[in-house]
């Protein structure tokens, strides 16, 4: 049941319904503890840095663990970016299709941990290193390879979970 | 220490990301997802340019971290921009997704790289 509307037991709209851009989406807040817009405002930013500090660390520490040798092909950033890009496929399903998530759980998992966790700009940057160091196939074999894993990762992902979790409304029935 | 100032360095690259991707949302009423173009490349530009002026001179290693893996690359984001690719695709924005991701990549890439020339020259 939704929270916003407590009668309607339909399927939730999924990610059709919302903007394209998940880190400008705000869930409802659950009506018994409706904090004032700034408030909201505030717990949101503390969500989104918590989390984004925590992404940093693991991608920082996931760095650290298996370093990337000048010239060679970027190994850790591209599995970063991957395994992030997969997290965040299954995290938009449950969040948007399979259950009535907190308000804070996309600024905290979706906005921080996921965001800071995977990079765009170590990305381009590696990939201009590659460039400068005369290894213009490496490059582009890295700026493409990051690009199509990361697509289907986040595709993958969320196909593997919308078939793996049931649909709110088929357990909701099943237990009535 | 230079763990702290990863842990600094995203501490404002997070939150960052969020009110620069929403300023730029809401002035904006299309589906094209300009905040986070606009996050990823000033990322890429500012990361640029760190690791140019890295190469022309000495840079002390806790800014790097800080400004690094720190403050650049949790302003980016993958995971974000691979979504909404997915989105524009799935909802049939093909066009646009397809823009997305030539627009992204050719920008951080441009940014990567004029950011690098800058950075290189100013601290020669």
């Amino acid at each position: 049941m939704r929270p916003d509307r407590p009668d309607d037991t339909s399927p939730a709209p999924g990610w059709q319904a919302q903007p394209v851009d998940p880190d400008t989406a705000v869930d409802p807040w659950p009506p018994r503890r409706a904090p004032s817009p700034g408030r909201r405002q505030a717990e949101i930013l503390a969500a989104v840095t918590a989390g984004g500090v925590l992404g940093a660390c693991a991608r920082y520490g996931a760095t650290l663990l298996w370093p990337t040798v000048p010239g060679a092909f970027p190994w850790t950033t591209f599995w970063i970016n991957v395994t992030g890009c997969a997290a965040m496929g299954v995290l938009m399903v449950l969040i948007t299709e399979r259950t009535t998530a907190h308000p804070l759980v996309r600024p905290f998992l979706g906005t921080g941990v996921l965001g800071g966790y995977t990079t765009f700009s170590t990305y381009a940057v590696d990939a201009r290193a590659l460039f400068g160091d005369h290894r213009a196939g490496t490059a582009l074999l890295y700026l493409a390879a990051t690009l199509v894993a990361a697509l289907f990762a986040v595709w993958a992902g969320a196909g593997l979970t919308r078939l793996l979790a049931l649909p709110r409304a088929t357990r909701t029935e099943g237990e009535a | 220490m230079n763990w702290l100032m990863v842990v600094v360095g995203a501490a404002v690259g997070a939150p960052l990301r969020y009110l620069v991707d929403r300023a730029v949302q809401a002035r904006h009423g299309g589906v094209f997802p300009w905040g986070t173009v606009v996050v990823n490349v000033a990322a890429c530009t500012v990361l640029g340019f760190l690791t140019g002026a890295a190469a022309a001179t000495t840079v002390p290693p806790a800014l790097q971290h800080l400004v690094g893996p720190g403050l650049c690359a949790t302003l980016s984001t993958y995971s974000t921009f691979s979504f909404e690719t997915l989105r524009l695709a799935e909802t049939g924005a093909k066009p646009s997704a397809a823009a997305n991701v030539v627009v992204s990549v050719v920008a951080g890439l441009a940014a990567a790289f004029l950011g690098g020339m800058a950075g290189q020259a100013l601290l020669r």
